[in-house]
């Protein structure tokens, strides 16, 4: 039975058992049509919408929380990038350099998070909660707290167009995960990530250049952070600095731990959170169908997220069977 | 030995300090600045926040987190507007069962927490988002509270003198501050506190009940948030389930500032009082000025919450070589 021990398992049960009720519940909920030379669905907006925020912190987070931190700040970060992207391209900007301007700056705050981590010996939660809410400060800063629409077709495209009949955000984002996980494995980085988060200090002893490690997966996660930011103000060509991002970092902490990826760090699951920030937005999407007001979504978030946690804690797995005892080493 | 109580005191001096130099600062800067009356609006405008960061004081003593104290905190004011304006509840009573449901709640955190080995990020985050959800399900927007109780209690207060009164809220911040002083330095329950914190697996093995303490340190959190919606209600007249966004953040700053260890084990209450009254002073000016971008608030927070945390971790370098 060594499938069922497989991590992706259960978010994979999960999601079926969500796209079952769905089925039943709302029909047409598999609809997929080809129309003006791309799909469109459900399925495919799930897809879209999924890859543009929950997958792609996520991705960032994953890599984070293996280290055996967490990032707060992406939320922040997203506001950061997406009103400097806006700004720029409103002030002539090419989208090339708009987008690079949004993600570098990101980029930069991550890395910031990272040095007040590895390299000041700040706690992990309370660096990235400074950021949160300086980040979310710089942003409003940045545009007087004022909402930047703007209109530039090629940023727009970004979170619109299609590539192949598929959404380009879905087609970047399940891109840069495949490159990101391609690379994390045939190369010696995932093994450093994990041993970081599984005893710093014996890994350190070991030659791995910890610090290191760890100002990489915040500046990553920052970079992911800033992509996420830039496509959600180029979704609706605007961005709003109050609001983009907002209480998206439980949204990517959910995919995350969700996807089997153990919050005590030394072990992680990219595919697993891919497959979690969809049971994410299938759940999203499930509630806003049976009519639960947007503002009251989070409350069975936060109940499956908990449920989740309480599943993989030691003390009801040492109750509830021996099947899930680890292998002695 | 006398070096060990400077540098023991030294974050609650260096808080002191910083709060005597922003008052300073601004009363050169703004007319009118160092009066009664600005003092006054000060701690009638963050009495809130003040209740709310003792007991996230307590939180971070005994070493956990709470992010869901602005959560609850809207969430009681909805209630409290609820249950008086449409089931008819006397005002005291829905008080009182407003802080009971906040200290049941936060006990429910920390048994979580204790008892399933979450840590307590996460599960009070899971808990700032039911409670934050739990507060849209009760009244999606802002509701106002008509009550007798509430406009008599709106005129009562200490008077100082000048015209000027301590109303309700602020003397409950008062109240709360010392109760708090009182139970972290003299009680039982208070020591250990600052023992689970210091070291939890000592405490244990010491025998106090590292449990209990801590299932009791999130009850109080709870509800002294949920004490922090009442006063909200008394100040604002209204229940608004956004209400608090952010709040924790500001809690864990005024508890860090005031010279609390996030690492638990060391801190002040008192040190929290002065951080409140430090992070109110920035508003004030930026109040004041009106030319400053409020989001300079958020900025100015962040950077002195990393500020005293880098000092916290230079003294604690310097103590250990």
């Amino acid at each position: 039975m060594k499938v069922l021990r497989s991590t992706l398992v259960w978010p994979l049960v999960a999601l079926v058992v969500l796209l079952v009720f769905n089925a039943v519940a709302s029909p047409g909920f598999f609809h997929v049509e080809w129309k003006d030379g791309r799909l469109f669905g459900t399925v495919v907006d799930i897809f879209n919408q999924g890859a543009r925020v929950p997958m792609l912190l996520a991705l960032g987070m994953t890599l984070v929380i293996a280290t055996g931190g967490v990032d707060l700040s992406v939320g922040s970060i997203m506001a950061v990038s997406g009103a400097v992207a806006a700004m720029q391209v409103n002030a002539g900007a090419p989208m090339v350099q708009a987008v690079g301007a949004g993600l570098g700056l990101a980029t930069l705050l991550g890395l910031v998070n990272g040095v007040l981590i590895a390299r000041v010996g700040l706690q992990p939660i309370i660096a990235t909660l400074v950021m949160m809410v300086a980040g979310r400060g710089l942003a409003m800063l940045l545009t007087g707290s004022q909402m930047v629409p703007f209109a530039n077709r090629s940023l727009t495209w970004l979170a619109n167009g299609s590539v192949g009949g598929l959404p380009v955000p879905v087609v970047l984002v399940l891109g840069l995960a495949v490159v990101t996980g391609w690379v994390l494995r045939r190369t010696a980085a995932g093994l450093f990530i994990e041993a970081t988060g599984d005893n710093e200090k014996a890994s350190r002893l070991a030659g791995i250049q910890t610090g290191g490690v760890r100002l990489a997966v915040y500046g990553f996660s920052g970079f992911c952070a800033g992509l996420s930011g830039v496509l959600e103000a180029a979704n609706i060509s605007a961005a709003d600095p109050a609001r983009i991002g907002d209480t998206r970092e439980l949204d990517a902490i959910f995919a995350v731990v969700a996807g089997g990826t153990a919050l005590t760090g030394g072990r992680f699951s990219l595919a697993g959170s891919v497959v979690g920030a969809l049971l994410l937005q299938t759940l999203t999407l499930t509630l806003y169908n049976q009519n639960v007001a947007p503002a009251v979504a989070p409350v069975p978030k936060a109940v499956v997220i908990l449920a989740v946690c309480l599943l993989h804690s030691p003390r009801l797995r040492a109750r509830f069977g021996k099947r899930t005892q680890p292998v002695a080493a | 030995m006398n070096r060990i109580f400077a540098s023991r005191l030294l974050p609650l001096m260096a808080t002191g300090l910083v709060l005597v130099a922003l008052f300073a600062a601004a009363g050169a800067g703004y007319e009118n600045f160092l009066s009664a009356r600005v003092v006054l609006n000060l701690f009638k405008d963050r009495a809130f926040l003040g209740v709310v960061a003792v007991g996230m004081t307590f939180v971070i003593l005994s070493g956990g987190i709470d992010l869901s104290v602005g959560a609850v905190m809207a969430f009681t004011t909805v209630f409290l507007a609820k249950v008086i304006g449409g089931l008819g509840w006397s005002a005291p009573v829905a008080m009182l069962a407003a802080v009971g449901i906040g200290v049941g709640f936060g006990m429910f955190q920390g048994w979580v927490i204790h008892f399933f080995r979450i840590p307590a990020f996460l599960v009070t985050l899971a808990g700032m988002f039911l409670a934050r959800g739990m507060a849209f399900v009760v009244s999606p927007r802002s509701v106002e509270i008509r009550s007798a109780f509430y406009d008599d209690l709106g005129e009562r207060g200490l008077p100082l003198g000048e015209g000027l009164l301590l109303t309700v809220g602020p003397l409950m911040y008062l109240v709360v501050v010392a109760a708090g002083m009182v139970v972290a330095h003299g009680t039982r329950f208070g020591r250990n506190v600052y023992a689970l914190g210091g070291n939890e697996a000592s405490a244990a093995l010491m025998g106090l009940p590292v449990g209990a303490t801590r299932v009791g340190v999130y009850g109080v959190c709870g509800g002294c948030a949920a004490l922090g919606g009442v006063i909200s209600t008394l100040a604002l007249s209204s229940g608004d389930p956004t209400r608090g966004t952010g709040l924790e953040l500001d809690a864990i700053a005024a508890a860090v500032i005031g010279g609390t260890v996030l690492t638990g084990g060391r801190g002040w209450v008192f040190g929290t009082f002065l951080g409140v009254l430090i992070l109110g002073t920035i508003k004030t000016i930026l109040d004041f000025d009106g030319s400053l971008d409020p989001a300079w608030l958020r900025i100015a927070s962040g950077g002195l919450l990393l500020g005293f945390i880098l000092l916290q971790k230079l003294i604690a370098r310097q103590s250990v070589s």
